[in-house]
């Protein structure tokens, strides 16, 4: 029994981890309808900033402002730069690109940090007894800021002007534009708050597999990607129900030790047998053919 | 006598080889409703998305109180201020009714607010908040969508859509309104309302319009000037007793 509490609240807090970066996925796609497959190594760029901070000042809470700081340029710049001259073209080549900008990103860090992965502790913040439920605090504290700013980021799509120009974009960009939505504008806006979340999910990350390396975004990133299918790619609340459900199962599968190397698999597995169920996703929403 | 609201010169597009829309010259006076008619295929529309910005005209020019917006951005005609509705209904379908008209009332210069206060929830969020749904509802009160306010805009009945981009359109305070087709599908009931509601909406908000519209009977009730388009150049101009009864218009109607 303690086993099973301990195991759903290190998946949720994993989860949260998966739904923080999903939501970068699912809203880009949602509105600048395309797969920003850098999105992950995101990730990676935050936890080298970490890296270098937490080496320089020791402080924690200054290195994720700056890890935050550092990703929301990332993000900002990859659209400037990389996508925007490609609105409009074909879908193929915006996804061409952004595993250029993912490789391009990649071998970089490997340029600066070198390939041998680094180990940084980001802050031991210890486990809490409760009965015979030992539980890592870093978890909880993962899982509480999680659900805070999905509960932000919830309130400001519903309700306000950006958030509604944002939902207006990802119906109909052409009746937004007519509308006065600036709609590169939000687009940029979408990047920016994907990189936040991307960084804030680099942090929880780090304390929870504290080793950065070049490739590191690439799992998380391919995960969230997959939280993100399987919530139904474009929506908000599925990209955090896929997350959190992510999360969970890959706990409950790692507590079996006979189990726990075929994780992976079992959950790409989930994947492939939702689709084939409901190829939109858990909360995605149906396409109606216009006659 | 009265002042030109939109001054159309010599406008034409070409798709390729094909002239869609050429020699057009239309001046829309203030407070005018201005009917745009003609034959399927005729280019009423694509001179529409030419006055939105969605194509950019290949020749001639367009002017709003004298300044030209030929081939501007759709975003800076609409601050100029163009609105349009479509001819198949373009509402954010999952968006509520209200939230429709807000999208339109986003670029409102009184309603101003950074996204970095909308992020921390700041005082100024929640007052342009608060004015924001007041205006809005403001707007759905003339179209009689109050009651409907919170519903999904894909579940109101196709009339009422009808009238809601119209709303969504109105919310973008502009100064011309372009209706595509605004009685397509309405019942002689709803078009008698319609024709209310445009001309009171026009009285109220001090603003000219430009409708594109088939039904005959719609037309000769409320615009007081046509051009009558046909293989995309002018066929006819007048008040619309005159445009409707010249005889080459007759015959591009009914053939011959």
């Amino acid at each position: 029994m303690e086993q099973i509490i301990t195991t759903i609240i290190n998946g949720l807090s994993l989860g949260g981890v998966y739904a923080l970066i999903a939501l970068g996925y699912t809203m880009v796609y949602g509105i600048a309808k395309m797969l920003n497959f850098a999105h992950g190594d995101i990730i990676m760029v935050g936890g080298y900033t970490i890296f270098v901070f937490m080496n320089a000042t020791g402080n924690p809470i200054i290195a994720a402002i700056f890890a935050a700081v550092v990703c929301v340029i990332l993000g900002a710049s990859m659209e400037k730069l990389a996508y925007k001259p490609l609105r409009g073209a074909s879908p193929l080549a915006v996804l061409i690109t952004a595993i250029g900008v993912s490789y391009l990103l990649q071998s970089l860090s490997q340029i600066i940090f070198g390939p041998t992965p680094k180990t940084v502790i980001v802050a031991d913040l210890g486990v809490t007894k409760i009965g015979n439920v030992t539980i890592s605090n870093s978890s909880v504290l993962t899982l509480i800021l999680t659900v805070i700013i999905m509960i932000a980021l919830t309130l400001f799509i519903k309700m306000s002007k950006t958030g509604r120009a944002m939902l207006a974009v990802s119906e109909d960009r052409d009746a937004a534009k007519i509308m006065g939505v600036n709609v590169n504008g939000i687009i940029t806006i979408t990047f920016v708050i994907g990189a936040f979340l991307a960084a804030v999910a680099s942090l929880f990350y780090l304390l929870k597999y504290p080793s950065i390396s070049n490739t590191m975004g690439s799992m998380p990133g391919i995960k969230a990607f997959t939280a993100a299918v399987i919530g139904g790619i474009g929506s908000i609340p599925g990209a955090m129900l896929g997350g959190l459900l992510l999360g969970v199962i890959e706990c409950i599968f790692n507590s079996f030790s006979e189990i726990a190397p075929y994780t992976d698999a079992i959950e790409f597995g989930i994947l492939i047998v939702l689709l084939l169920i409901r190829p939109n996703g858990i909360l995605g929403k149906k396409k109606r053919e216009k006659v | 006598m009265s002042e030109a609201v939109l001054e159309i010169r010599n406008l034409g597009i070409n798709f390729g080889g094909l002239k869609a829309v050429q020699h057009v010259d239309i001046t829309v006076n203030k407070n005018e409703i201005y009917g745009l008619i003609g034959p399927n295929g005729a280019g009423k529309t694509t001179i529409f998305n030419m006055l939105t910005g969605v194509y950019k005209p290949t020749e001639g020019n367009f002017a709003l109180f004298g300044e030209d917006l030929t081939g501007k951005s759709q975003r800076y005609i609409c601050r100029s201020g163009i609105a349009r509705t479509f001819q198949n209904i373009r509402l954010f379908n999952n968006m509520s009714v209200i939230r429709n008209v807000m999208v339109g009332l986003n670029d409102d210069p009184q309603l101003k607010c950074s996204v970095f206060s909308s992020m921390f929830r700041l005082p100024t969020h929640f007052k342009t908040e608060k004015a924001m749904r007041q205006k809005a509802k403001d707007i759905l009160a003339i179209f009689d969508l109050l009651e409907e306010r919170n519903n999904l805009s894909c579940n109101l009945p196709y009339g009422k859509q009808r009238k809601l981009e119209i709303a969504r359109a109105l919310a973008t305070s502009p100064k011309l309104l372009l209706l595509d087709e605004p009685a397509a599908g309405m019942n002689p009931n709803e078009t008698a309302e319609l024709m209310e509601t445009i001309r009171k909406i026009r009285d109220m908000f001090d603003i000219t319009v430009l409708l594109i519209e088939h039904d005959m009977k719609f037309v000769s009730g409320i615009c007081d000037r046509l051009t009558v388009l046909n293989f995309g150049t002018v066929l006819a101009e007048g008040t619309t007793e005159e445009a409707l009864n010249d005889p080459e218009v007759i015959r591009a109607y009914i053939g011959g």
